[in-house]
């Protein structure tokens, strides 16, 4: 039998900053619970300590909600992993995210966790967070200091640590959406539904003359090798203004290997980790290239 | 804190914290002890109840999410079942056809195969395996489960 | 033979949509059998959520119990410390000082104590040392840290093989071993191998849970999820100081056990029983599944070693094989386990030179117990692919080397063994690999393998892909697995079943047999309705209490359907004369409730008598090992994506010899759960340990397969009936587990050209083995 602690429900985004800022106050701000697919198994106490106390955003409708607005897709906090499955602005747009989605846990977490969730969490597993680091997303939150944007690669500060302040709400993430751009994911797992990834990538690039003669921004993703997601910046380079040709794609994927500093543990090994991020990566740029 | 949802069509009215989860309130408070607990951390789906249509774990749900909302959950299943009295269509497609051994996983595999129907999911095997991922069943090996669910599919 | 019953189902009716199992007889042709079979009799309350498991009934005034565990591996426990600054007043607190009678959970053997005496050694990290209960579970849950234990550390032993602490030892040996090495001498080829397999978690769905419930006379009644009443009767009547009927054992609805259930539910009834009785009232103990994982017993890890000799043909000339398995850090059933993983290591061939050398070590771990299959999952897996190894080597097709091999009637076993009848390994072999076209699906593997390897396999850096992302291959695998229980168990155990017929005019079964999930409910009242030629539905199956039923040993080994099945029968027979006898030219159902009017109740309690002509010698290891075995083929494939070394199980033929298919859709169900299993077994389950304690006990990180890895299981039964019960029944729910892991291996290394023989086979296995086949 889980701990029970207190729950305050607030019914308008005001509300819910005071709350926080109350709390906060007092000496601790309560923990925001949005589908609760992380939060509810903490309150068993069998992982960490529960909250102290929570704060339900079930009633605040401010978090809802896909849209497009001028190039750029902005995806409300609360918005779950099946809404973005079944968005057609998700579909059109932004496939890679409808892709990944599908592949976190199964029906029940995807009806329930939310992408805001899974920032707030910040596990380094976190099966978005990868896109949102390569599409250079931005994270709108906000608290009674008023509100103010996060660059998704500011995001992560730690292990499970973020840059959003106690009294603050993620309200939205924005992705902008330039034309020209690809992007690819793929998560190793060890099975096929419910499963944490050993490996979670994903590359973006702009190939603005296509015929990949020259590729430009590229960006590399990945979680579940280091404490936080991160950027593969070595990598990046690597491929920046290159061709995914046989020869870039080795080179990348051995400096994506001599990059990487995973770690053994429960699910999987440093050196599986290491070799199979760069063998993703080398299998996308075969794909890319066409070879 | 008090809260009031409809279970399985009767209004239900619960006094809990508004952290309880879901399970805790159908089985304790509501004596539904159709849903099961098999790791209360959302991984076997033993748990699944209906909410406003779709399939959740009743362990990562707290109560204060539900108030106002409708749930569904096993002992719900057969109540429209008109014509063969105690079971519904997927009950009787589970029982002829052997998708219940120990039975503990069945609560919450037909709850999230009723969503799957409900939401017009057709017989192809794959998708039926995909709709019922979130829920373990070490007895069955699952063959029998997707060929019950697909029979019923067909039928839609 | 009895008559089949084909009573038609009376909660609902069966449509002529649903499909038959296909089930084949030997001698007769492939056929589907067209009979109705009655729907699971407790399918109706499952299906419905009525069914009540143990923690969904409700005993007014019930406290919470907890268990206090250690945290050391190995230690000497100094004292037990209750935080000073609580009010402990409102709790009860039982430790070993407590137990009225023996601190011993009644076994096998003695060594395992309920609770660790302050003074005594612990050892293991999991190891219960006191118990707590509280009115309310946030009681509980707040002081359950609140008890301090102060220990002395000890060296701990976590490797089995340097462990010199042995629980058994078993030698099975053909001749002696001059002739053993002359045979080594004279083979064409003598492949060595080395394997290794790892924990198997059970994971029933419904965690561990027991409720005791003391009553006004120093009594204490057990509501529990559990295999074996009478293990747990008797396991309470020894610690408590019990009477037969001071202990009562009810088994509630049950959400699987797969074994898990077999040894343990006693120490969590003992735990729960000794709370009760310390608070008067009753003690709800129902696991979590991190405790449940953290502290519950496992398959046991093992070290195989084979040496085998065989000629250019692949006929087998001689075995060497060594076994040493973890018991863990108590004996619970590990000897018997051991024996029947030692009785299997040669695998189902013919050998005339046999060596089988096989112990079990004592680690600082929780203790190994039962799971599904004993100790033969383990060594069926070493042999099968030592045979596929040697069958590679001498570039014999898997299915032809097992063809030469497979025993036959007549053959003897390493125990001197001679299988008069029933022996099905050539007919599954056959139609396993005719079902699945195994030899023309390993030609096309073969030549796509042989291509790939031709283009090379990561030239130059182990970061690199190839062509191709996908690797496709097949493997098969034969087993065999000894029905009942092991040697001369089954007249030590001296079961009784019992057919009652009422003053009321009701038949009542009685049996001590435990529904699981298997089918137990079904399957048993449909034999005895078969007998007395009555409906199914007329036949009532008492509840698996003891105060209602005999003890009919416990619900393992296989041998619900072959031993009390048969019992079961013989008590209908023996009722259905001796009504018939008092109303000359009647049919029994006809009669029997007019009997029932004129002569009151009649009841048949039906003893176990060793099955004619098997006997075995405990001392010599000599003799039949079983009265009879089943028969399992199994043919696999698989997809290993090359990039990642993960493995997806796309189909199993499974083809299973149980003797008599007494529900065909049921036994079905058995072959299907045990395949996938066994799949988990090879491909992802994995207990991953530091310092002797399990790193991965959740089910976050303990994995099962889900729908979406599970294969498209087909499976064909096959009828080889045993003569020595009247059926003809030999069991199901072990065989399927023995085979389909070395065919998913052996499909693995159809893929990718690499044995894997370590258990489970996972991606970081496969690949690391790829690296360095690619370097080598």
């Amino acid at each position: 039998m889980p701990a029970e602690p207190p729950i305050d429900i607030p019914r308008r985004l005001f509300d819910a900053y005071e709350l926080l800022a109350a709390g906060l106050a007092a000496g601790s701000a309560p923990v925001p619970i949005a589908g609760g697919t992380d939060l509810m198994v903490q309150i068993t106490g069998e992982l960490r300590e529960p909250p102290a106390r929570m704060l339900d955003l079930s009633r605040l409708d401010e978090l809802r909600g896909i849209a497009l607005d001028r190039g750029v897709l902005v995806l409300g906090a609360r918005t779950t992993y099946t809404e973005i499955r079944r968005s057609t602005l998700c579909r059109e747009h932004l496939p890679a995210l409808v892709e990944c989605a599908a592949t976190i846990g199964a029906a029940q977490i995807q009806n329930r966790g939310t992408l805001g969730g899974n920032l707030a969490n910040a596990s380094p597993a976190g099966d978005t967070l990868p896109i949102l680091l390569a599409t250079d997303a931005t994270i709108l939150v906000g608290g009674q200091r008023g509100e103010r944007r996060i660059a998704a690669g500011d995001f992560f500060t730690g292990y499970r640590q973020t840059a959003l302040a106690p009294d603050e709400l993620i309200l939205h993430v924005e992705i902008p959406l330039p034309t020209g751009r690809h992007v690819r994911f793929r998560k190793v797992g060890t099975r096929r539904a419910q499963a944490i990834s050993k490996v979670v990538m994903t590359l973006a690039w702009h190939d603005p003359r296509g015929g990949g003669a020259g590729w430009s921004d590229v960006r590399l993703a990945l979680g579940s090798v280091a404490p936080t997601p991160i950027r593969a910046r070595a990598t990046e380079r690597v491929l920046e203004g290159a061709s995914p040709t046989p020869e870039v794609a080795d080179r990348a994927a051995e400096t994506l290997a001599g990059e990487l500093s995973p770690i053994d543990d429960v699910r999987s090994t440093a050196e599986y980790r290491r070799t199979v991020a760069a063998r993703v990566l080398h299998r996308l740029l075969r794909e890319a290239g066409g070879w | 804190m008090s809260f009031r949802f409809l279970v399985n069509g009767s209004p239900a009215e619960v006094d809990a914290p508004g952290s309880r989860r879901l399970l805790d309130v159908l089985r304790e408070d509501l004596g539904l002890t159709g849903t099961k607990e098999g790791c209360g951390e959302g991984e076997c789906g033993a748990c699944s109840v209906i909410l406003d249509g779709q399939v959740v774990d009743a362990c990562l749900v707290p109560v204060c999410q539900v108030d106002g909302r409708i749930v569904r959950t096993v002992e719900g299943l057969a109540l429209a079942a008109r014509e063969h009295g105690s079971l519904d269509a997927l009950q009787e497609a589970f029982l002829e056809r052997g998708a219940a051994q120990c039975g503990i996983c069945t609560p919450g595999i037909l709850m999230a195969a009723r969503a799957y129907l409900d939401a017009g999911g057709p017989p192809e095997e794959d998708a039926i395996r995909e709709a019922i991922a979130g829920n373990l069943c070490r007895c069955t090996g699952y063959t029998k489960i997707v060929e019950a669910i697909a029979s019923v599919a067909n039928l839609d | 033979m009895p008559t089949r019953t084909a009573a038609p189902p009376t909660v609902v009716p069966a449509t002529e949509a649903v499909t038959r199992p296909l089930v084949v007889q030997p001698g007769e042709a492939t056929q589907g059998r067209a009979a109705a079979f009655p729907l699971r009799r407790e399918g109706p309350a499952k299906l419905t959520g009525a069914a009540r498991y143990t923690d969904d009934l409700v005993f007014p005034g019930a406290w919470y119990g907890a268990t206090i565990r250690s945290t050391d591996a190995h230690a000497r426990l100094l004292a037990i410390e209750p935080d000073p600054d609580v009010d402990w007043s409102t709790v009860v607190i039982a430790t070993a000082a407590d137990i009225p009678g023996d601190n011993v959970v009644s076994l096998m053997h003695d060594d395992q104590p309920l609770l660790v005496p302050v003074g005594g050694e612990i050892q293991h990290h999991a190891e219960p040392v006191a118990l707590l209960a509280a009115p309310d579970r946030e009681t509980l849950r707040q002081l359950k840290g609140r008890i301090r234990l102060v220990t002395e550390p000890l060296p701990p032993v976590f490797d089995l093989e340097a462990s010199d602490h042995e629980f058994a030892r078993y030698e099975i040996k053909t001749g002696d071993d001059a002739a053993l090495e002359a045979a080594f001498a004279a083979a064409d080829l003598v492949l060595e191998g080395k394997y290794r397999v790892g924990h198997q978690e059970q994971l029933y769905i419904e965690n561990q849970a027991m409720i005791a419930v003391p009553d006004e006379d120093g009594g204490i009644v057990i509501h529990g999820s559990l295999q074996c009443p009478y293990y747990v009767h008797r396991a309470l009547k020894r610690a408590l100081k019990l009477s037969s009927v001071e202990a009562r054992v009810i088994q509630e609805e049950t959400g699987g056990g797969f074994g898990g259930k077999e040894d343990y539910p006693s120490i969590l009834a003992l735990h729960a029983a000794l709370l009760a009785l310390k608070c008067r009232r009753p003690v709800r103990m129902i696991y979590e599944r991190h405790e449940d994982i953290a502290a519950t017993t496992k398959r046991h890890p093992a070290v195989i070693r084979h040496r085998t000799g065989v000629r250019r043909d692949g006929t087998l000339l001689a075995q060497d094989i060594d076994v040493v398995m973890d018991g863990g850090a108590y004996c619970t059933l590990t000897p018997v386990v051991l024996s029947r993983g030692a009785l299997h290591a040669g695998g189902p061939y013919r050998c005339p030179n046999v060596r089988i050398r096989a112990r079990a070590t004592r680690t600082n771990t929780p203790p190994n117990g039962a799971m599904r299959g004993f100790g033969a999952p383990q060594t069926e897996f070493a042999a099968e692919t030592q045979l596929n190894r040697i069958a590679e080597r001498l570039d014999l097709s898997p299915a032809v080397i097992r063809e030469r091999n497979a025993y036959r009637v007549g053959d003897a076993t390493p125990t001197g063994q001679v299988l008069r009848e029933s022996v099905a390994a050539e007919q599954v072999l056959r139609l396993a690999v005719d079902m699945s076209s195994y030899e023309s699906v390993r030609r096309e593997t073969g030549r796509r393998a042989a291509e790939r390897r031709g283009v090379g396999a990561v030239p130059g850096s182990p970061l690199r892909t190839t062509d191709e992302r996908h690797a496709g291959g097949i493997g098969l695998a034969l087993a065999w697995h000894g029905a009942g229980f092991t040697g001369s168990g089954e007249v030590h155990l001296a079961s009784v079943a019992s057919v009652e017929l009422g003053a009321d005019g009701l038949i009542r079964l009685l049996t001590a047999q435990t529904e699981m999930g298997q089918g137990t409910k079904t399957i048993l009242p449909l034999l005895v309705a078969g007998e007395l030629g009555v409906p199914v539905e007329w036949i009532e199956y008492a509840a698996q209490d003891t105060a209602e039923v005999p003890d009919s040993g416990p619900t393992v080994a296989s041998r619900t359907a072959m031993v009390v099945g048969g019992l079961s029968i013989l008590a209908a027979r023996c009722l259905k004369a001796e009504v018939e006898a008092r109303h000359p030219g009647a049919p029994f159902h006809e009669v029997f409730r007019q009997d029932a009017v004129q002569h009151g109740p009649t009841r048949i309690d039906q003893h176990f008598e060793p099955y004619p002509g098997v006997a075995f010698d405990d001392a010599t290891y000599r003799g039949d090992a079983y009265p009879a075995f089943g028969w399992a083929a199994a043919v696999a494939t698989v997809d290993v994506d090359l990039d990642t070394g993960e493995v997806t199980v796309g189909d199993v033929v499974a083809v299973d010899d149980v003797g008599q298919a007494i529900h065909p859709i049921l036994c079905e169900g058995q072959v299907e759960g045990g395949t996938l299993q066994a799949v988990g077994y090879a491909t992802i389950e994995e207990i991953k340990l530091a310092d002797g304690r399990y790193l991965n006990d959740r089910l976050a990180t303990y994995l099962i397969p889900t729908a979406l890895d599970a294969p498209r299981i087909h499976t064909i039964l096959v009828e080889a009936p045993f003569s020595g019960v009247p059926h003809g029944a030999k069991g199901v729910g072990e065989l399927p587990m023995d085979v389909a892991a070395p065919a998913v291996v052996a499909a693995i290394h159809d893929a990718i050209g690499i044995w894997m023989t370590e258990l489970p086979a996972t991606p970081e296995k496969i690949l690391a083995a790829m690296h360095a086949g690619a370097a080598a």
